[in-house]
Parts: structure tokens; sequence; C-alpha cells
């Protein structure tokens, strides 16, 4: 194998890792923004949800500013066109996003009842609604889109966005997305706060983690009719990286299920991941948070992967024009820009993994309600 | 076909959305040196007052760092969700500083900035002040990357075009880092930023001085920031002339454009035009009036005084001259990515130097299409084609010009402000302290008047002399621009709002809370001269 398609591989490999990272570590901070109203029933309960996660919720969010800009450089194509043919949600994912930073700064800066309040419902909207696009997007793209290119790589899309917005499955995927983020949600305020909060965020957990398994098994059997994508030839996974006049690409049901038939092995991928969904409700609802987090994680790696897999070596396929869908051979970057960003990738993702670990050391320990009150730099 | 309402919209929401954000970076880069150099002292002196100016000017710092991280986010989406045709034309090298930033600085800033405001008590004051300074330098590496990568739209190095895949590869690594337009622009914007910071220090604590609270805290606080804003506003202007000089070399347009240059200059008299008024549809200033200095301008942008600079005239000749070549660069490419014929391949490669000004072409000529240019329409193609080479001459002119004036203003203040504050006389100079006041803006606006200095500069390319604007936006229907141009519009109007209220509220509280814990203003003891020097030891 070329060391093209080789690196080409890694990077798909090192997306999925990103996407975990935005998904485990972002995730978690918008679940503590869903359920804030839930497990904080007066307002020192709700700063002391916040103060959970605010030393860490800044950092967790570069995970997501990151997956984009990975995305930009190792998949320029996918990046162009994925960001342009979700437009409108990516907007709203976008509105979400700008909203969480500026509420947890602003929120506990005035004491007056209606503007707390007010962030509040904040928390809730850009929590909630970026974990459903989230999922959605991955829904969509595992349907296809349409979309095709011109001469010059310029896209064009082909539908309307009412159809990637309202289709059963993608809300299907949303609300597993969003159930996996109230899990681990649950599993970190459990880590670190106190009654009652504590119970609150148990029974929201140990809820979050079956319906996100019963929604798992169910779209696991509907992709099996989903119409999948499949090149009929063969190709050349070294080939320069073009979406236009590629291998020809057949669309049938079932399609996304040929790789696990061809390497069983691969079952262990959604394996890991129902186990992971079971596994951390059992664990919450023992009162093993930790246990439960780190469960979660896997059944995150577990439901990212499933997809990757399933879908490999296609990213984004297209139902109008197929023989332009997106993929790891024809979206990535050259060569070279892959060789450099694996330098950068190998040095600093160990050292932001090691003093994310080390913040997260430094601001252990259970967060107290009095102290939250006393403490002037709280959210 | 490419709808120009859609260009327009996108081009409108990049602009409001980068300034936006650019309000808020400044301050954050200025601040995050200020405060390790508060905490500096605080851990070799222990005087606890340190600690506290940190912990103030750190509590401002955080209301415009959040609201700068999350409107950064909007860029970072913008270039996928509206520009697409850029993200796959330059992907492949632009992307790359882009993710390193992430990787490398933002993570850290973004990670330690948290233990910076909730760490103070969980670790030793050697350990945090690290952490500050991790900030700082975290913010600052950032904004490295983020200049390597706007400096690669204003001088593509690094890159070249390759037809197979339509786009532009990264080639040089080395090339794309040490761009000297990339060096040029770094320090010059980041030291921009510390004078914001600076004289928002000064500001804040001028105020306090003026109503005489936090008499102590505010004399130490207006000392440090005076003295790193003479430096930096000395440094923000010699970098300057360095970055003109880079753009005189490479960017021969927008210098034109800044200068207000509508004929190639004459060695050595050409006067520096100090107000004019250019018309850009006539293509001379109004009334062919202008105020300028002679023999200033040769020297000053060619560091010669035989040099002639080109001129708007020359430049669109220069341009003209390159149009037809560059309609048959694409015709071949195009013919060369339907065929992959090799004799379409080899004629590309023979015009390819000119493609981009027949992308440039490609808005003029019918339907859009370079294959219905024919001989008797192509004389308009060619002259609408120059002409659009030209960025506007009058937005240019004067956006330096309020940059360059308000740059020789801030260093007068801080010249004062500096002064007077050595010798302890600072509080007598009530003028010094409104003028300090009153300017706290006002480095973030010229702040502004340099990002259009820059960006207005490089029209019409996206990518200079590769890639037009015109060519590198999504194609969306104005539906999609609307929607997301307003819901833009009410979120930053609602952020903007928060933000100065909670800014004023914070700043009115001043150090140490609400209840006013220094003494009064007319202390004996604290108007001994000399007082203020002892900070220092």
């Amino acid at each position: 194998m070329e060391i093209y398609a080789v690196l080409k591989v890694i990077w798909a490999v090192l997306l999925g890792v990103l996407l975990v990272g935005l998904a485990t570590m972002v995730g978690m901070d918008m679940g503590v923004g869903t359920l804030l109203r839930f497990v904080g029933r007066n307002d020192a309960e709700r700063r002391t949800a916040l103060n959970i996660i605010g030393p860490h919720w800044d950092g967790n969010q570069v995970w997501f500013i990151l997956g984009g800009g990975a995305i930009f450089a190792a998949f320029p194509t996918l990046y162009a066109t994925s960001f342009s043919t979700f437009y409108v949600v990516m907007i709203l994912l976008l509105f979400s996003m700008i909203l969480r930073p500026v509420a947890f700064e602003y929120r506990s800066k005035v004491d007056e009842r209606r503007w707390r309040e007010t962030w509040d419902w904040a928390f809730l909207v850009s929590g909630a609604l970026p974990m459903v696009i989230y999922g959605a997007a991955f829904g969509n793209v595992l349907q296809g889109v349409g979309f095709h290119f011109t001469w010059d790589g310029q896209y064009y899309q082909d539908e309307s966005f009412i159809w990637y917005l309202l289709n059963p499955f993608a809300i299907l995927c949303g609300v597993l997305s969003l159930a996996l983020s109230i899990q681990q949600a649950g599993a970190m305020l459990m880590i670190r706060g106190e009654e009652p909060i504590y119970g609150r965020a148990r029974r929201a957990g140990v809820a979050a983690g079956f319906v996100a398994a019963a929604l798992f098994v169910i779209g696991g059997v509907w992709i099996g009719f989903v119409k999948g994508f499949a090149y009929t030839g063969p190709v050349n996974p070294a080939m320069p990286a073009t979406p236009l006049g590629g291998p020809a690409v057949a669309m049938r049901a079932g399609a996304w299920l040929d790789n696990f038939h061809a390497h069983p092995v691969l079952w262990v991928v959604p394996a890991l991941g129902l186990i992971g969904m079971v596994g951390a409700a059992l664990a919450l609802a023992a009162g093993k948070p930790v246990l439960g987090w780190w469960l979660g994680a896997c059944a995150w790696i577990g439901t990212i992967f499933t997809a990757g897999v399933a879908m490999f070596p296609f990213l984004m396929p297209s139902t109008t024009a197929p023989s332009q869908s997106l993929s790891v051979w024809n979206a990535s970057s050259s060569a070279y820009t892959l060789g450099w960003m694996l330098v950068f990738a190998l040095i600093f993702v160990p050292a932001v993994l090691a003093y994310t670990s080390w913040a997260f050391h430094v601001m252990g320990g259970k967060v107290k309600t009095e102290a939250v009150a006393k403490n002037d730099h709280s959210y | 076909m490419i709808d120009p309402t859609v260009v327009d919209l996108s081009r409108l929401q990049f602009a409001l959305t980068a300034l936006y954000h650019f309000q808020f970076v400044p301050l954050t880069l200025g601040l995050t040196f200020i405060l390790a150099a508060m905490e500096t002292v605080y851990v070799i002196t222990g005087k606890p007052i340190y600690k506290e100016m940190t912990q103030f000017w750190g509590k401002l710092f955080a209301i415009n760092f959040a609201i700068g991280v999350a409107t950064g986010l909007t860029m970072e989406f913008e270039f996928g969700t509206n520009w697409s045709m850029y993200s796959h034309f330059v992907g492949d090298v632009f992307g790359t500083p882009l993710a390193i930033e992430g990787l490398m600085a933002f993570f850290m800033e973004s990670t330690f900035v948290g233990l910076m405001f909730f760490g103070w008590d969980r670790m030793s004051k050697e350990a945090h002040l690290a952490v500050t300074y991790l900030v700082a330098l975290g913010s600052n590496l950032s904004a490295l990357w983020i200049l390597i990568a706007n400096a690669f739209m204003q001088l593509p190095v690094g890159a070249r075009f390759d037809p197979q895949t339509m786009r532009m590869q990264f080639d040089s690594f080395g090339a794309l880092v040490f761009s000297e337009k990339a060096q040029a622009e770094f320090v010059h914007t980041s030291i921009a930023g510390f004078v914001c910071g600076a004289m928002f220090v000064i500001g804040v604590s001028g105020y306090y001085l003026l109503t005489g609270r936090h008499r102590e805290f505010a004399l130490r606080s207006f000392r440090v920031a005076a003295l790193f804003g003479l430096i930096s506003t000395l440094a923000v202007i010699t970098l300057g002339d360095a970055a003109g000089r880079e753009d005189y070399l490479v960017q021969p347009t927008k210098l034109a454009a800044m200068e207000g240059l509508w004929t190639t200059t004459k060695p050595p008299e050409e006067p520096w035009k100090l107000i004019a008024f250019p018309n850009d549809a006539k293509q001379k200033d109004l009334f062919d009036f202008s105020i300028g200095i002679p023999y200033v301008l040769t020297p000053l942008v060619t560091h010669t005084t035989t040099e002639a600079i080109p001129g708007v005239d020359e430049l669109q000749m220069e341009a003209a001259a390159r149009v037809q070549n560059g309609i048959d660069a694409v015709l071949a490419l195009e013919q060369y990515a339907k065929t992959k014929s090799p004799n379409a391949l080899s004629e590309f490669q023979f015009y390819e130097p000119d493609m981009g000004y027949g992308f440039l072409a490609q808005r003029f000529a019918p339907d859009q299409d370079l294959a219905k240019v024919t001989p008797s329409n192509m004389q308009e193609v060619v002259t609408r084609t120059a002409q659009a080479a030209i960025p506007n001459v009058f937005v240019e002119f004067w956006a330096f010009r309020i940059m360059v004036a308000f740059g020789f203003a801030f260093l007068v203040i801080f010249a004062f402000a500096a002064y007077y504050s050595l010798r302890n006389t600072i509080e007598r100079q009530r003028w010094v302290l409104h003028l300090a006041m009153w300017f706290i803006p006002a480095p973030v606006l010229v702040a502004l008047y340099g990002w259009i200095t820059a960006e207005n500069g490089r029209q019409p390319w996206s990518v200079f002399g590769w890639l037009p604007t015109f060519q590198a936006a999504s194609t969306h229907s104005v539906g999609y621009m609307v929607f997301s141009l307003i819901g833009f519009a009410v979120l930053y109007t609602l952020f903007i709002g928060a933000e100065l209220y909670l800014m004023f509220k914070y700043a009115r509280i001043g150090p140490g809370g609400a209840e006013e814990r220094t003494a009064p203003a007319a202390g004996p003891a604290l108007l001994r001269p000399g007082y203020a020097a002892k900070s220092w030891e």
C-alpha cells in the first residue's frame, strides 16, 4: 500500500478520535446545560452544577474547534461541502455554540432572577440543540446527501434543507446523541456533586443510558434497510484527491453492513458501544460514577466508530451524483499536508491529553454549594 | 452561475462577524501579558495588592475573553459554510495552520484559563504564575497561527496549483510559516493588542484616580500599563512601517490604494497625501484636491529616493495584459478537467501564471462563461476585469490614515502617561487621566481599521492573484443568507449589550468587591512624593 493511502487511513481514524473527543468532552458540558434546570431546582444548586464543569468547559470546547480545523486541513473537500450543504443546521449549531460561552461567563455576574432565568434557558437550548444536530448530521450522512460538483470543484446542492432537517432516521440519531450527552453529564455531576444534585443526576444518567441503548439497537436494525453506498469496481486508495472523475458507486440497501460481513471481527465496535451504554447506566445506578463516565466514553467510541466502520471508505456520499461521493480516498488533503499534520498531532494530542488530565486532577473533589457562593470567581 | 447578491451578502456577513470578533481579540492578547506581569510582581515581592490587581483585571479579562472565544467559532465555521470554493481550493494549505492553532495554542489557552480563574487556592503561587503565562503564550501563539493563515491569503507561498486535484497543494511548510508577510503581520497585530490592553488598564485606572477611589491600586496598575503601552506603541508604529513595505513589495494594488496613487509616482518629490477624497468611479481625487507633504512618500514606502511606486493606471495596464492569457488558462484547464487531454494540460501550464486573471474575468463574461468571450466583446471584458483588479481606494486610503493618525495619538498619550506616572505627579495631570479614559475604545477601533486596511486592500482576491473573492463563495440561495444575517444581527447585538453592561458594572465596582477598601484619597501618607515608586521594591 502506498504511503499516501496509509496517511489517508490514519487521518480517517484520527478524525474519528477527534469526533469522539468532541462528543465525550463537549457532549458532557452540553448535557450539563440540558440538565441544568432539572438537577438544579434553585439558584444555588444551579450554580453548583455549572461550577462542576466551570473550570473545564472552555478547554473542552476546543475539541469542537479542533474537530472543525482538522476536517478543514485533512479533508478540505468534505469540510467545504458538508458545512455548506448543511448550512441552516450548521448556522443553528454555531448560534448555540456561541451562546454557551457567553452564558457561562455572564449568567451569575448579575444577581437578578430574570437575568439568570434567561441564561438558564439559553443553557438548555445551547446544550440540547447542538447534540441533536450533531447526531442528526451523522444520520443524514449515513443516508447520503444530494449534491454534485462542477468541473472546477464548486459544489451545488440538489435538495431542499427541510429534507435533511426532518427525516425519522436523522431524528433518531439526534436523540441518541442527546441521550449519550446526558449520560455523560449525569456521570460528571455525580463525580463532583453532592445531594440533591447527585441523586437527580443519577436518575437522568441511568435513564439516558437505557434510552441510548434502545435507540442504538433500533438504529442498527434500521441501517440494514437504509440504502448504503459501495464502489462497484476496484479503487486505487492512493488516487489524487478529487471527487471528479472517480470510480463508479452503487446505492444498495444494506450496503452499510458490507464491511461487517467482510470482516466479522468489526462487530466488536458496535458491541463496545452497546456494552458502554448499558454498563454506564448500571454503573451510575450502582453509585460508581467514575466507572460510569469511562463506560460512557466507550459508548461514544463504539457509536461513532460504528458509523465510521459502516461507511468506510465513504465520508459523505451523494445521492444525486453517487460517483462524486466524498470518501477517505478522494476528499483528503495531499500527502504532504497529511504528513505534517500527523507530526503535529503526534506531538500535541498527547500533550493536550496530559494537561487536560492535570487540570481535572487539580480541580478534583466535590464542589460545595457554600464554596461556590463564597468564591468571587465562580460562575 | 454565481449569484452576485449571495457573494455580496456572504462578504457582508464575513466582514461583520470578523470585525465583531476582532473587537475582543486585541484586548485579550494585551491583557494576558499585563496580567502575567502583575502576577510576576506578586510572586517576586509577595505583596497582596498585586494579587488583587491580577484578580481584578482578570475578571474584566474574563468578560471580554468569553465573547472573544464565542465569536471566534464563527470564523472557523464560515470558511466552510460560506466559502466552500475557497475551502476546497486552498484547504490543503490554509487548513493546516488553523488546525495547528487549535492543537498547539487554543487548547493550551482555554484549558489553562479555567485554572487561572478557578485554581488560585489549588496550587502554589509559582504554579499559578506558570498557568497565567501559559494563557498569555497560548493566546499569542493562537494569533501567530491565525496570521500565518491570513498571510497566505495575502501572499500565497508554500503552495502550487495542481490541475489534477483542481486546487492549491501545500509544498513547503517552511515557506508558509516563515513567510515575511506572516511575520510582519503577526508582530504588528499582536503588539497592537498590547496597546489595547494597556489603554484599557490606564483608562480604567484613570477613572479611579479621577474619582479618588482605589488609589494605591490604580496608581500601580496605571504605571505598569503606561510603560507597557509606551513600548508597545513604539513597536507597533515601527512594525507598521515594515508591514507597509511588505505591501509595497508583494501587494502593489493594496499599496496604491492605501496611498491613493492614481498614477505612478515621480520620485523623489512625490508628496505623501494627508488629505484627499478618492473617487473610485472616476479614478481621481474629488476636485483633484489633495494636501500632502512633498518628498516624504518615496523614502517612506520604498526606503530609497529613486524607486517609483506603481499607481492605479500602471497596475490596471499590467492586469489587462494578463486577462487574455488568464482566459486561455481557465479554458484549457476546463478542457483538461473534462478530457484529461495532455495537450490541454500543456496549454494550461503555458498560461498558468495568469490563471487567476482568467477567474477574475469570469464574472464579466456573457453568462459568466469564458467560452462566450469573443474577439468582439474581449475588449470590454479586459477593461472591466482590469478595473476590478484594484481595491476600493476611498475605503483603503481613509482606513489607513485613521489607523496611522490614532497610532501617533496613542504614542503621545502613553508618553505623557508614563512620564507623569514615573514622576508621581499623574494625579495632578487630570487631562491625561481624562484622555486615557475616553481613549479606552480607541485602540480597539483602530485595530478594526487595521483589519479593514489589510482585507479591503486584498480585494478583489480571496487568495491574492489566484482565487477571486467572487468565485470563492458557496452557492447558497439569498434566503439562507438572510436567515443567517438576521440571526447574527440579533445575537451579536444582545451580546455586545450584555458585554458592555457587565464591563461597566464591574469596572465601576472596582477591585475588592462592592465595599470600598482603599484609604480616603486625602490620606497624608499616600500623598508623599515617591510613594508609588516603592511599588517596584
